[in-house]
C-alpha cells in the first residue's frame, strides 16, 4: 500500500500555473485556501470563473461551455489561459473541435452517485485526446476519486471534511487490479498477464 | 468452471481488505450510517427491516462443491442456519451481524466468491441459463462469455455510477432458460453467416413498475466485439439514462422515450468509435482460455436409455414424478440435468439450510462431477448426472426433504421475500406462496394442471418478477390493507411477454380462491391436456378468467 496518495509526476497543465508557495510543508495540512487535490497534495487555484454576463477578467479564465461557444473567438484574441466548465447534461462532443485553446476543463458531478462527468472525462482523453487538466468538481468524495483518475481527472476540487482528512493522511482507496482499460488513465497502467483488458499500476 | 488466477485472487482480497477498513470505520463510529451507506452497497450489504442482509454473488449461478458447502458454513456460523437463493442466481443471508461480515467475505474469498456488485447503480451479476453447458439444445456455452463481462464490468470506473441497476442476461440455448428479453441487455449466442460465433443483443427489457420487452438492437454480433459493443450501450445509457426520476432511470426508458431505431442508431455509432481503439477486441486465444476453464467433464459414455431409471419409475410414481418433471435431457446421451426444488410443498420458495447445501455438495460429488448450479427459479441444479444413479440420487435427496418432483409445476413457486423481511414491501409474498403451494400440492393435481409458472412479488419492483408468471401475484396496499392482483400470460421465454391484469385485487383471503378459480378455468376450457396454461391464456384471452373470478358483466 502507498504511503502517500500518488501523482507526484509533473502535471501537464503546470505551465499555466499562477505563482505560489511552492513549499512541501503545505501537503499537511487541509487548508481551505487551498481546493484542488492535484499532484499529490493541496494546492490553490490559480483560476477565475467567468459565469454569464460577468467580466473576464485579466489571467487563467473559466467559462461555461454555452458562453466559450459564443464568445471563443474574442476568448482566442485574450493573451491568457482558457478552461471551460461542462455540466454532465452538456455535450462534450461540443467542445472537442476546441481543445487546442483550452488548458482546463472542469466536469461536474452535482452527486457524487451521477456518473456521466467520467464518461466526458474518458472521451475527452481517449476519444479526443485532451492533454491539459481535467478537474473534477462537485460532490467529489475519496470512494471516487481512484475511479476518477483511471477516467481521465487528474485534478480535483475537495469540499468534503472527511475526504480532505482522508487525502492529508494518505488514503488512496485503490483497488489496484483493474479489469478494464479505459485509454484515459492519469496513471501508469500495464496489462497483466494474457487477458487484454487486464491492468496493473504501472 | 472459472478458477482464480493470482490477479483475480489479489483483486477480490483487496476489496475485502478495504471494506474491513470501513466495516471498523462504521463500528467505531467514525462513519454514520449514511456515508457508510454507499460503501457498503458497494460490497453487497443491505439493510432490511430488522438486520443487515448480506447478498452473495453466484456468477452466473455457477457453484462447485466446495462453494456450496462454504455458504452452508457461513449460513451454520453466521447466520440462523439456512441462507435464501434468490431470483437472481445469488444467495442471501438474512441475518449475519456486521461486525461479522469482513470475516465472511474472507471466508467467500477463500472459496474465490465474493458479494461485489451485488447490489448499487452499477453492472450487476451477469446470469444465464441454469443448464449451460450441459442442456441437449445448446449452441455454445455461455458461462465464458459470462465469467468476461464480470471481469470486465468489476468495478468498472466509468460505469459505477450508472442512473441505475444494470442487468445483463445470455442464453446459448435458443430456448430461452436466462429470461434474456427482460434485462437490461440479453444475449442469445448464435451462429453467424460465416459460421462463426456471435451474439443477437438485445436491450432494454425490464420488469419492474413498467414491465418491457427488450428491443433487438443488433441481429448477429461477431464474438470478439462483445465487450466494445456492451461497452457501447453502457456509455450511451451512462450519458442519457434519466437521473431525474429513479423509477424512471432504467435504459429501457431510455429504449422507450428515444425509440428504439434512435438508440440502435447512437449504440452502433459509439460502436464503431469503440471499435477504433482495439482495446477491447476478444481476441481468440483468450476467448479459448477461459472457455477450457469451462470445458464439458469427461462423462463415461453411456448407453442412452437406462434400465435402473426406467425401473425406478415403473417401481414409484413419486420418483416417476421426479423423473419426468425435474430430469431434464444431457448433452451426453444417457445422462440428466437434476433439478433439486427448493420448493417442497408449503415451504418457503428458495431456502435451504446449512445441512441441505453441505447434502447437495456431497451429491455434486458423488453424481455430478462436483458441479452445482443456481436457477432464476430460486432451485439448485445438478448439471452431469448419469441416469443410472438418479434413483440413488432421488433417495438420498428425499432423505432431506431436497426431493419434490415438481419443477416447472405449479407448485414451483417464485416468490421475492415481501414484508416479512423487505422494507418497500407492501404485502407478504412467502405465506402466500405456501398457501398455494398447499392448495395444489396433491401430485395428480400438479400432474393433470402441467407447466404453470406463478410468480410472486410483494411490490411493484417485481422481484418475484410476477411481470412474467404464467400467473403474476402483485402485492398491493390498499388502504392499509394486503391486496393481491393477478396477472396472466405473462412469459419470460424467447415467447416473451408481459402479463395482463385480470381486474381488482384480491386479499390475502381470498387470493389463494382465486388462483384455484383461474386454474380450473383453464382445466375445463383447454383443448386437452397438451395445450399448456400459457398457451391456453393466449388463445382464450383474458374474457373466460375474468367472468370466472368476478361474474359475467
Ligand atoms: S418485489 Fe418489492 S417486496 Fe418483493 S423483494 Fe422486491 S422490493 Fe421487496
Amino acid at each position: 500500500m502507498e504511503t502517500r496518495a500518488p501523482y507526484a509526476h509533473d502535471h501537464p497543465a503546470a505551465a499555466v500555473r499562477a505563482v505560489r508557495d511552492d513549499e512541501d510543508s503545505m501537503t499537511e495540512t487541509a487548508d481551505a485556501n487551498l481546493p484542488l487535490w492535484r499532484n499529490g497534495r493541496f494546492e490553490a487555484d490559480e483560476w477565475t470563473r467567468a459565469g454569464e454576463g460577468e467580466a473576464v477578467s485579466e489571467g487563467p479564465a473559466l467559462l461555461p461551455l454555452v458562453r466559450f461557444l459564443a464568445e471563443r473567438d474574442a476568448l482566442a484574441a485574450r493573451n491568457a489561459p482558457i478552461g471551460v466548465v461542462v455540466e454532465p447534461g452538456e455535450a462534450i462532443e461540443e467542445l472537442a473541435p476546441h481543445l487546442d485553446r483550452v488548458s482546463l476543463v472542469v466536469l461536474t458531478f452535482p452527486k457524487y452517485a451521477d456518473g456521466r462527468s467520467m464518461s466526458s472525462a474518458r472521451l475527452l482523453r481517449q476519444r479526443y485526446g485532451y492533454k491539459g487538466e481535467l478537474r473534477a468538481a462537485g460532490d467529489v468524495l475519496i470512494d471516487q476519486m481512484p475511479l476518477m483518475r483511471r477516467c481521465g481527472f487528474d485534478s480535483f476540487e475537495v469540499v468534503n471534511g472527511p475526504t480532505r482528512a482522508q487525502l492529508a493522511a494518505g488514503k488512496w482507496p485503490d483497488v489496484p487490479f483493474y479489469y478494464q482499460p479505459t485509454g484515459a488513465s492519469q496513471q501508469v497502467e500495464i496489462p497483466a498477464g494474457t487477458r487484454p483488458w487486464a491492468r496493473r499500476p504501472g | 468452471m472459472y478458477r482464480y488466477d493470482e490477479f483475480d485472487h489479489g483483486f477480490v482480497t483487496s476489496r475485502v481488505a478495504q471494506f474491513r477498513d470501513q466495516v471498523e470505520r462504521r463500528l467505531s463510529g467514525e462513519l454514520t450510517e449514511d456515508q457508510f451507506k454507499p460503501l457498503r452497497l458497494m460490497n453487497g450489504v443491505y439493510l432490511q427491516l430488522h438486520a443487515y442482509m448480506l447478498r452473495i454473488a453466484v456468477p452466473y449461478g455457477t457453484l462447485s462443491s466446495r462453494q456450496l458447502r462454504m455458504l452452508g458454513h457461513i449460513g451454520r456460523t453466521y447466520d440462523r442456519g439456512y441462507g435464501h437463493f434468490t431470483t437472481r442466481q445469488n444467495l442471501q443471508f438474512n441475518w449475519p451481524a456486521l461486525k461479522d461480515i469482513p470475516a465472511i467475505l474472507d471466508d467467500l474469498a477463500s472459496v474465490e466468491m465474493h458479494a461485489l456488485q451485488t447490489s448499487g447503480n452499477c453492472i450487476r451479476n451477469v446470469t444465464t441459463d441454469h443448464f449451460a453447458g450441459a442442456a441437449a439444445d445448446e449452441i455454445a456455452d455461455p458461462r465464458p462469455y459470462a465469467e468476461i463481462l464480470r471481469q470486465w464490468s468489476s468495478i468498472h470506473p466509468e460505469f459505477s455510477y450508472l442512473p441505475r441497476k444494470f442487468k445483463i442476461a445470455v442464453t446459448g440455448a435458443p430456448k430461452d432458460r436466462a429470461a434474456i428479453q427482460v434485462h437490461d441487455i440479453g444475449l442469445e449466442l448464435k451462429r453467424g453467416p460465416d459460421g462463426g460465433i456471435g451474439f443477437a443483443v438485445y436491450v432494454g427489457g425490464g420488469q419492474g413498475r413498467t414491465p418491457m420487452i427488450a428491443h433487438k438492437v443488433r441481429d448477429y454480433l461477431p464474438e470478439e466485439d462483445l465487450l466494445a459493443y456492451v461497452e457501447a450501450i453502457m456509455r450511451v445509457y451512462n450519458l442519457h439514462g434519466r437521473r431525474d426520476n429513479k423509477y424512471k432511470a432504467r435504459i429501457k426508458i431510455l429504449v422507450h422515450e428515444t425509440g428504439a431505431e434512435e438508440i440502435t442508431r447512437q449504440i452502433e455509432a459509439e460502436f464503431v468509435e469503440v471499435k477504433k481503439t482495439e482495446l477491447l477486441r476478444l481476441p481468440d486465444e483468450e476467448i479459448q482460455r477461459i472457455t477450457a476453464y469451462f470445458a464439458a467433464p469427461d462423462l463415461a459414455p453411456k448407453p442412452a436409455r437406462s434400465g435402473a431409471f426406467e425401473a425406478a419409475k415403473a417401481d414409484s410414481a413419486a420418483f416417476a414424478a421426479f423423473a419426468e418433471n425435474n430430469v431434464t435431457p444431457h448433452k451426453a446421451p444417457g445422462y440428466g440435468v437434476v433439478t433439486v426444488s427448493l420448493k417442497p410443498i408449503g415451504g418457503i420458495p428458495g431456502d435451504a439450510t446449512d445441512v441441505q447445501m453441505e447434502v447437495v455438495a456431497d451429491l455434486a460429488d458423488a453424481y455430478s462431477q462436483s458441479e452445482i448450479r443456481v436457477s432464476h427459479e430460486q432451485n439448485l441444479v445438478l448439471p452431469h448426472v448419469a441416469l443410472d444413479d438418479v434413483p440413488a440420487l432421488y433417495a438420498k435427496l428425499a432423505e432431506h426433504g431436497l426431493a419434490t418432483g415438481n419443477a416447472g409445476l405449479v407448485t414451483d413457486i417464485i416468490a421475492c421475500p415481501g414484508l416479512d423481511y423487505c422494507a418497500l414491501a407492501n404485502a407478504r409474498s412467502i405465506n402466500i406462496a405456501q398457501d398455494l403451494s398447499n392448495r395444489f400440492g396433491a401430485p395428480e393435481r400438479q400432474k393433470d394442471i402441467g407447466e404453470l409458472k406463478i410468480k410472486i412479488s410483494g411490490c411493484i419492483n417485481a422481484c418475484g418478477h410476477h411481470h412474467v408468471g404464467h400467473i403474476g401475484l402483485l402485492g398491493v396496499d390498499r388502504r392499509g390493507e394486503e391486496v393481491y392482483q393477478i396477472t396472466l400470460g405473462g412469459s419470460g421465454d424467447e415467447t416473451a411477454s408481459v402479463g395482463a391484469l385480470v381486474g381488482p385485487g384480491f386479499t390475502g383471503d381470498q387470493v389463494v380462491d382465486a388462483v384455484e378459480t383461474v386454474v380450473d378455468t383453464y382445466l375445463k376450457l383447454r383443448q386437452g391436456p397438451d395445450e399448456t396454461f400459457l398457451s391456453a391464456v393466449r388463445r382464450l384471452g383474458q374474457q373466460p378468467f375474468k367472468e370466472a373470478l368476478y361474474g359475467a358483466a
